[in-house]
C-alpha cells in the first residue's frame, strides 16, 4: 500500500490548544494547527509553548500537520 | 525514528511474509478475468492470507475497509473493492498486504483484464520494468533517490508520468517505516541505503498527466485526467550486492 507523501518541516510550539491540538510556528513564518502523533501521546511526551518541534504536513491541507518529534 | 537495519532472523521473517504476498499474487493472476468483481478478489485473498496464518495488513489500517486494494484503469491505488464485475479491456492495480508473525509484506501488480488496448499494455511493460530499475538501483551505499531517479528517468523515457503525492516506504514490524521512497529524485540524495534494510518499492505511473485526486471516499486516487495509471511493488532486501525481492514468485 503506497504512502501518502509528507512533508516533514521543523516549527516552534506557540500555544496549545484543547483535545491535544497545538498552534505551530514554522521556520517560513506560517501557522499550522498540528496534533501530535500517536506514538508521542503514548510515550507521554509533554509539549510547551516555545518547545522546538518536527511537523508533517500533509501535501493536501499545508495548514494542518502532525508533530513528529520534540527537540531536547 | 531512523531506518531499521533487520537482523539475521527478523529477515527470515520479512522472507516469510513477502513469500505469503507473492503467492497470493499468483493465485489472484489466475483468478482475475472478465466478469470477476474485486470484491470476490478481495474475499479470496483475506480466506488466502487467514488460512496461512497471517492477518490482512491493510484491513482497518486508518479505517481502510477491506484487505486488498483494487484500482481499476484511471484509479492509481488505494482503490476499493467492489461488486462491479471487471471488464474485458480493463487493467487493475492489485495491491496485497500480509502480516505474518509481526512482520509485513507487501506488493502490486496490475494485470490485464482479458484483452487490452496496446497503450494499456506498454503503460503496464514499462511500470513493471521501472520497478526492476528502481529495486536495481538499491543498493548497499546508495542513496533513497537513486531509486526514484532510475524509476522516473524509465517512465518519463517512454512518455509516461509519475505520481508524486504517494510513495514506497520502509517496511518491517510495521507496513510504513522510514524512509518515504518517492519514485522521482535525483541520484546521490537523501538518507544512505545499508544492507538489511527492508523496503517496499512501488512506481505509479500515469499514462497522462501525474496530477492525481483523492476521492470523498477518502481512499480511491484518481488520474487527474482520468487517463489509465498502472502500479507495481514488490519488498525488497537491501544487500551487499543485487537486491533480495522478497515478494515475486511470478
Amino acid at each position: 500500500m503506497a504512502k501518502e507523501e509528507s512533508i516533514a518541516v521543523e516549527g516552534k510550539i506557540v500555544e496549545p490548544l484543547p483535545n491535544a491540538m497545538f498552534k505551530v510556528e514554522l521556520e517560513n513564518g506560517h501557522q499550522v494547527l498540528a496534533h501530535v502523533s500517536g506514538k508521542m501521546r503514548m510515550h507521554f511526551i509533554r509539549i510547551l509553548p516555545g518547545d522546538k518541534v518536527t511537523v508533517e504536513l500533509s501535501p493536501y491541507d499545508l495548514t494542518r500537520g502532525r508533530i513528529t518529534y520534540r527537540f531536547k | 525514528m531512523g531506518i531499521t537495519i533487520k537482523t539475521a532472523p527478523e529477515l527470515e521473517k520479512m522472507r516469510a511474509a513477502g513469500n505469503l504476498v507473492g503467492r497470493l499474487l499468483v493465485e489472484l493472476s489466475k483468478r482475475v478475468k472478465p466478469g470477476v468483481s474485486t470484491k470476490a478478489l478481495d474475499d479470496f485473498s483475506r480466506d488466502f492470507i487467514e488460512s496461512q496464518g497471517a492477518t490482512p495488513a491493510f484491513l482497518g489500517y486508518h479505517g481502510y475497509p477491506a484487505s486488498i486494494c483494487a484500482s481499476v484503469n484511471e484509479q492509481v491505488v488505494h482503490g476499493i473493492p467492489s461488486v462491479r464485475p471487471l471488464a474485458e479491456g480493463d487493467i487493475v492495480g492489485i495491491d496485497v498486504g500480509a502480516v505474518l508473525n509481526g512482520f509485513v509484506g507487501d506488493a502490486a501488480r496490475t494485470f490485464a483484464v482479458g484483452k487490452v488496448s496496446e497503450e494499456a499494455a506498454r503503460l503496464m511493460a514499462v511500470t513493471k520494468e521501472s520497478l526492476n530499475r528502481g529495486i536495481a538501483a538499491a543498493t548497499h551505499n546508495g542513496h533513497v533517490q537513486d531509486i526514484g531517479a532510475a524509476v522516473q528517468a524509465y517512465a518519463e523515457a517512454a512518455g509516461f508520468s509519475v505520481v508524486r503525492d504517494f510513495v514506497g516506504h520502509g517496511i518491517g514490524r510495521a507496513m510504513h517505516e522510514e524512509p518515504q521512497i518517492p519514485n522521482y529524485g535525483r541520484r546521490g540524495l537523501g538518507p544512505k541505503l545499508k544492507a538489511g534494510m527492508t523496503l517496499a518499492i512501488e512506481p505509479m505511473v500515469n499514462a497522462g498527466v501525474a496530477a492525481v485526486d483523492v476521492l470523498s471516499d477518502g481512499w480511491t486516487v484518481m488520474t487527474r485526467d482520468r487517463r489509465l495509471s498502472a502500479h507495481f511493488e514488490d519488498t525488497v532486501i537491501v544487500t551487499a550486492g543485487e537486491p533480495e525481492i522478497i515478494t515475486r514468485l511470478d
